[in-house]
């Protein structure tokens, strides 16, 4: 008995490394727009708010198991463990990048650690992902797929053509909705037909007669338990899910978009720049994911405060290393552009 | 007349056409979503809309409408996303008219900004017209200045056929003068953008700028180069540009797209055809390298087509001519 609370007790506190390594991260990201100006090129988009939903649905996943996030891709990796420096370096577009510089901030991957990439086409890899699930399926490789999307991605065609051939394929696959309330500059409510209507989006797997659910996604336990249940369904063989996690997204869209050499940087959130709804915003800031699940534990004696402030600390050095390896890195020669065209 | 952005004279034509016009309606996503919306007060909700990300059904949609008597235009802001619906525009929009014995038209604008060459990398910052310049019955817009984004949008809104209208994001800032009210530039009819003797640039949309730049670059070496912008790739004013050639003898294109999919290996193919007995040197290509964009500030440099790419080529022909006489 003591050995399994103590068991679950560096589980919980797993959870809440993760999730403030995520934050730090996303807060360097921000930053640098300020502290170094054009070093980030194009639109970087972040995490915030997300960080319960990524890190409660990874973890339950087995270390072979594939993960295909949106464009708004710094969180998973982080989880996987890819190392920060080179995550950060290819948000810099240096040489030691990720991507050796190719893909920026919207573009990582990490095919080691079983995540292929991303699209920065809104929807068009809810598809790629439901291929990986094909993969899995075909190789009895008892993988399954982490498919993760927006709100506003589940407009698009390729999600309705996606969840119907998961669903008459029996894909071992996880969808998960992260409705961050927003997609871009436009609130979920002015889109969506459920909601509209005053329905959770995971009304939609009715279309599909594969389970929907919506979870608290400020609630890194709760995602876990309706992830892990569809992780179990996926894995029996018994085809896909769909999970609708709620939650905020806390800093804008993306940096300002700009002509070069105009300067860019994080504006406020849409919620008070574009409907000057600035309670909306402050609510959901209260209920911040990190700050929640840090007074919990405390609360409930998993984590000391000391604890609690240690991993804040080790995350700060941790992205602090990773910024200063990626100003540190070179810029790629400039006839590195005609490789990795064809394979 | 009045000194305006790039960005302001497209709104600005299509606030004029909806004035206009009540059979044009404007949607897209990320727009109209407050009532304090500028064009959501002036035209109210029935005209202006708020799209989901439903590219297919908002193109699919704007030629249903267009068929019945509306003139959508539709605000697909980057051009990359029109692939997502890349049927709707090719093989649908287009086919119509032609299929119906000329019984219907489909007057519908899709309006997209191309080629984000500023660390969008991949998937957002291409140039995608060689694509659909040669699709008959589409019509393809690349404006380069204030006053020809306005008065072709214009033409735009009222042509009957579709009309894919692409605006360069890195022009979007830039200023110019541009005519007050009613003010239209015809589609197929290209514009010297600067009168020379001694070589034809043929630029299209951002690198319009980057040539007329090069020109004046030239000018201090002694180079007289006359540059043009057909402005519209479908249709293709090809006269003025041979009859150019026909005075310089010289023809160098700059073209943002990859030489295999570019405006300029059109154009050129054009030109060799009607235009040879001009031609005193070969034909010079200044397009971005047939890869994708890359992210990294001096990949992407090295990738794209320059003002310095451009004095080169230019220099380059002139400097066979030489050894040639
Ligand atoms: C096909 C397509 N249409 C439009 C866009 C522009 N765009 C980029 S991000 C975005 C919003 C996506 O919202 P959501 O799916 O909710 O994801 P979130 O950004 O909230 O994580 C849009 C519309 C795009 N990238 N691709
Ligand atoms: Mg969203």
């Amino acid at each position: 008995m003591a050995a399994k609370r103590r068991w679950e007790k560096d589980r919980l506190v797993w959870i809440y490394q993760q999730m403030v390594r995520i934050r730090e991260f996303e807060e360097a990201v921000k930053r640098t727009f300020i502290e170094h100006p054009q070093v980030i090129r194009g639109h970087a988009h972040l995490g915030d708010g997300a960080e319960a939903t990524i890190v409660g649905s990874l973890f339950t996943r087995k270390p072979s198991d594939m993960v295909m996030p949106s464009y708004r891709c710094h969180g998973y990796p982080i989880v996987l463990g890819t190392p920060l420096k080179q995550m950060m370096a290819e948000i810099y577009g240096r040489k030691d990048g990720l991507c050796r510089g190719f893909g920026g901030s919207m573009h990582l991957a990490d095919p080691e650690r079983h995540f292929p990439g991303t699209s920065g086409i809104i929807g068009q890899s809810i598809a790629h992902a439901t291929g990986a699930a094909v993969s899995a399926q075909i190789k009895h490789t008892d993988q399954i797929v982490y498919c993760f999307f927006g709100d506003g991605a589940s407009k698009q065609g390729a999600f309705y053509e996606s969840l119907n051939m998961a669903a008459i394929w029996k894909l071992p696959i996880i969808y998960i909705l992260e409705n961050n309330q927003y997609q871009a500059y436009t609130h979920f409510s002015l889109e969506d037909a459920n909601a509209m209507a005053g329905e959770p989006l995971s009304k939609k797997a009715a279309a599909f007669s594969m389970p929907g659910r919506t979870v608290d996604g400020t609630d890194p336990v709760a995602v876990a338990e309706a992830v892990g249940k569809a992780a179990r369904r996926a894995r029996a063989g018994k085809g896909p899910s769909l999970i609708e996690s709620k939650f905020y997204r806390l800093s804008a869209h993306g940096n300002v978009i700009t002509v070069p050499p105009l300067p860019t940087q994080f504006p406020e959130h849409e919620a008070i720049a574009v409907y000057g709804n600035r309670a909306e915003f402050e609510e959901w800031r209260a209920k911040d994911p990190i700050g929640q699940f840090r007074a919990r534990l405390i609360e409930q004696g998993t984590m000391a405060e000391g604890d609690a402030e240690s991993i804040l600390q080790s995350a700060r050095d941790e992205v602090a290393e990773a910024v200063r390896f990626a100003l540190d890195s070179p810029l790629p020669a400039p006839e590195e552009a005609l490789n990795y065209v064809y394979a | 007349m009045r000194e305006m952005m790039y960005g302001d004279a497209i709104a600005a034509a299509i606030i004029e056409e909806m004035q206009r016009d009540e059979s044009v309606i404007f949607y897209g996503q990320n727009m109209a979503m407050t009532d304090r919306d500028p064009m959501l007060k002036r035209f109210g909700r029935s005209r202006v809309r708020i799209a989901p990300i439903s590219e297919t059904a908002e193109t699919g949609i704007a030629i249903g409408a267009a068929l019945t008597g509306l003139r959508p235009i539709v605000e697909l802001w980057m051009s990359e996303f029109m692939l997502v619906a890349f049927d709707q525009i090719i093989n649908e929009a287009p086919r119509f008219r032609y299929m119906s014995g000329g019984r219907v038209k489909v007057p519908v604008v899709f309006k997209a900004g191309y080629g984000f060459a500023a660390g969008w990398a991949g998937q957002h910052s291409n140039c995608l017209y060689h694509s659909m310049m040669g699709v008959p019955g589409l019509k393809v817009v690349v404006p380069s200045t204030p006053a020809d984004a306005k008065g072709l949008l214009a033409a735009s809104i009222r042509d009957d056929n579709p009309v894919v209208y692409l605006h360069s994001y890195m022009l979007t800032l830039e200023r110019g003068e541009v005519p007050d009210g009613e003010f239209l530039i015809p589609l197929g009819a290209a514009d010297v953008k600067r009168t020379g003797n001694d070589v034809t640039i043929v630029a299209i949309g951002w690198m319009v700028k980057k040539a007329l730049a090069a020109a004046e670059q030239l000018k201090e070496e002694g180079i007289s180069a006359e540059v043009i912008d057909p402005r519209t790739l479908a249709p293709l004013d090809v006269n003025t540009i041979v009859s150019s050639v026909s005075k310089t003898g010289r023809l160098v294109l700059v073209d943002q797209a990859p030489r295999h999919s570019s405006a300029a290996a059109v154009i050129a193919a054009e030109v060799s055809e009607h235009g040879f007995e001009y031609l005193r040197a070969p034909v010079r290509m200044v397009t971005a390298l047939d890869t994708p964009v890359p992210y990294s500030t001096p990949l992407e440099n090295y990738v794209l087509p320059n003002e310095g790419k451009i004095v080169q080529a230019v220099r380059s022909i002139l400097a066979n001519q030489a050894v040639a006489a």
